[in-house]
């Protein structure tokens, strides 16, 4: 499928990547745009079925605020929770300096 | 009396150990050596809790533990956490990950006294149908090693149709126990969405996944259902129902049963004549046990596969949001400039190419501009096929139907062709957008350049009506000799 034809452009594609923050290679986004281009044209067909008037079904079971009694119950343990953490300091997970000298966000 | 796994399911081995004929040390150490002996060939197993497993056989054999499974080995998919051992997802992104949690349908099992024997593979995230896209390894086909077990919960399927462990857990969400059962000889079970708690099952779809069993028989499948269903506090979305307590009691007759069969289920062509054949056979010898045939119309069949690409991706791309090298899971090594290319590099080194073609595309049908056009679409076809399936069970007690439309295929066939793979499950996704039971038998096998491969039938039963399909899946076992059949290993 030549990207032309292709439902979605290598450009669209950077920019889902970018929004679902995934690092892509231009080697990847080349060959995603094929295989997502292929995938989004089947999906098309559903633009063939009748949907006037029916609801969204997001979920097949019909419930709703599901609550629990509003009681005090032991919570998770902290240092099991920080075991898994890339990286922690005390009780807390810690990243690389993200701000430059400037500062500012 | 010594024990040999070939010969038995899990029932009949749990009788053996309640009875004292065989210890549960001496059925742990039988698998365990089977393991040992066959895992290097079938990469069903990921890890191996050999130390933990004895000790709680030990633990059966001296009374400490008790209950239904006392002293059953079970293999868990390594999609649910346990509070020991490593629990990855076969991902990268998890490949240290040890749980500070146990899984509701794990603990459940334990707590009737089970003996988990290890974590089995799976495709990355559950997302595959082949077992091809874990980040360490891939389960094969016992009953062919050149082929794919299915998946995405292949390396269960593996065990137990491998004699690895008397039954297995695992995940389906497009059909992830029902096609692996199919493809290696073995029951099946996905039940109804919010029978089982999800809690501690790493997330993929959350309307739409759902645990269950993979068995040696239907009667083994039931009492595995019975045992982890039911509301859990855990989790808001199990259904609010007392489970039956006849749930498990396979062998009681179904009145005036009607067999629903569907013309969408007979794909022009695409059936396997063989698969063909066994579904062809399965409508007679329902007929010839009295039963009514209908004809049933699911008109929105044809429809599924692309609602599930949309809502399955959508839902996954907003799960898989948590993985950001922050609290849990990988972080790159590289250096980086701010806290988007953190994110960013981690979530690239950790993903494997289909987890990203995924959750791009569910980012992209989420997103602004394509929402209305993709994923509320979808929502309200998938509102179709549910509504298809209500009207068919105003009709008849189970569509019977192919489980796929054609025995497993080879390693690398379609590994690198996302479209032809995900038409693997054209005959099982709508069951989970509509939320209903389904259950894969095996139906006999076929010969495929020279190897003996199994072939599957699938029964589709309403929400909740769980206890009727394997009432009517047992008729169908009874009456053939398929669940006996054994890969040579």
């Amino acid at each position: 499928m030549s990207n032309q034809a292709s439902p979605i452009s290598e450009d669209d594609v950077r920019h889902v990547a970018k929004l679902a923050r995934l690092t892509l290679t231009d080697e990847q986004a080349h060959h995603f745009t094929d295989q997502l281009g292929a995938v989004l044209g089947y999906i098309a067909q559903l633009g063939e079925v009748d949907i006037d008037g029916v609801e969204p079904l997001a979920h097949p079971l019909d419930l709703t605020n599901v609550f629990r009694d509003d009681a005090e119950q032991p919570g998770d343990d902290r240092d099991a929770m920080l075991a898994n953490a890339p990286d922690r300091q005390d009780a807390f997970f810690k990243v690389p300096k993200v701000l430059g000298d400037g500062g500012g966000a | 009396m010594t024990l040999d796994p070939t010969t038995t399911d899990m029932v009949g081995l749990r009788d053996s150990i309640a009875s004292k004929q065989v210890s549960a040390t001496e059925a742990t150490r039988t698998y365990l050596d089977r393991i040992a002996a066959h895992n290097d060939g079938l990469g069903a197993y990921l890890e191996v809790h050999d130390e933990r497993a004895l000790q709680r056989a030990a633990d059966v054999d001296s009374g400490k533990i008790t209950g239904e499974l006392a002293g059953v080995p079970i293999a868990v998919k390594d999609l649910f956490c346990t509070s020991y051992g490593h629990t990855t997802a076969s991902s990268r992104m998890l490949e240290h990950y040890r749980s500070p949690f146990t899984a509701t349908a794990v603990q459940r099992l334990e707590d009737a006294g089970a003996v988990i024997l290890g974590k089995t593979s799976m495709d990355e995230f559950a997302m595959g149908s082949s077992c091809e896209t874990c980040f360490r390894g891939g389960a094969k086909n016992p009953w062919d090693t050149t082929r794919v077990p299915g998946g995405s919960s292949g390396g269960s399927a593996a065990a137990v149709a491998a004699d690895l462990c008397a039954a297995a857990l695992g995940s389906d969400t497009g059909g992830s126990i029902r096609q692996p059962a199919a493809l290696t000889g073995t029951v099946g079970l996905k039940p109804t969405y919010g029978r089982i708690s999800r809690y501690g099952m790493v997330a993929f779809a959350s309307s739409l996944d759902q645990c269950g069993p993979f068995a040696r028989s239907v009667r083994d499948a039931a009492l595995l259902l019975r045992i982890m269903a039911g509301k859990d506090p855990m989790d808001g979305t199990t259904a609010p129902i007392v489970v039956e307590p006849d749930l498990a009691d396979v062998d009681q007759p179904v009145e005036s049963l009607r067999i629903g069969i569907a013309k969408q289920y007979i794909l022009e062509g695409a059936n396997d004549p063989a698969v063909q054949q066994a579904v062809d056979n399965a409508v007679k010898f329902y007929e010839s046990h009295g039963a009514t045939v209908v004809e049933v119309d699911l008109p929105h069949t044809r429809y599924g596969i692309p609602v599930y690409y949309v809502v399955a991706t959508a839902e996954c791309s907003s799960n898989l949001a948590r993985y950001d090298g922050v609290h849990f899971g990988h972080r790159t090594g590289e250096p980086v400039n701010d806290i988007v290319e953190l994110f960013s590099k981690s979530r690239a080194e950790g993903f494997g190419d289909e987890v990203k073609r995924r959750v791009m595309l569910g980012t992209y049908a989420l997103s602004s501009g394509y929402y209305d056009a993709y994923y509320n679409r979808a929502l309200k076809v998938r509102r179709r096929i549910k509504q298809d399936f209500d009207d068919a069970f105003l009709q008849c007690d189970a569509i019977l139907c192919p489980t796929t439309t054609a025995p497993a295929f080879k390693i690398g066939e379609k590994s690198d062709d996302p479209l032809s793979m995900y038409l693997n499950d054209v005959y099982t996704v709508n069951a989970n957008l509509a939320g209903i039971a389904g259950v894969s038998l095996p139906a006999g096998t076929t010969e495929v350049d020279g190897k003996q491969l199994p072939i599957g039938i699938q029964l589709l039963g309403d929400a909740f009506a769980e206890a009727k399909l394997l009432r009517i899946a047992r008729l169908y076992e009874e009456g053939h000799a398929h669940s006996a059949l054994r890969p040579s290993i």
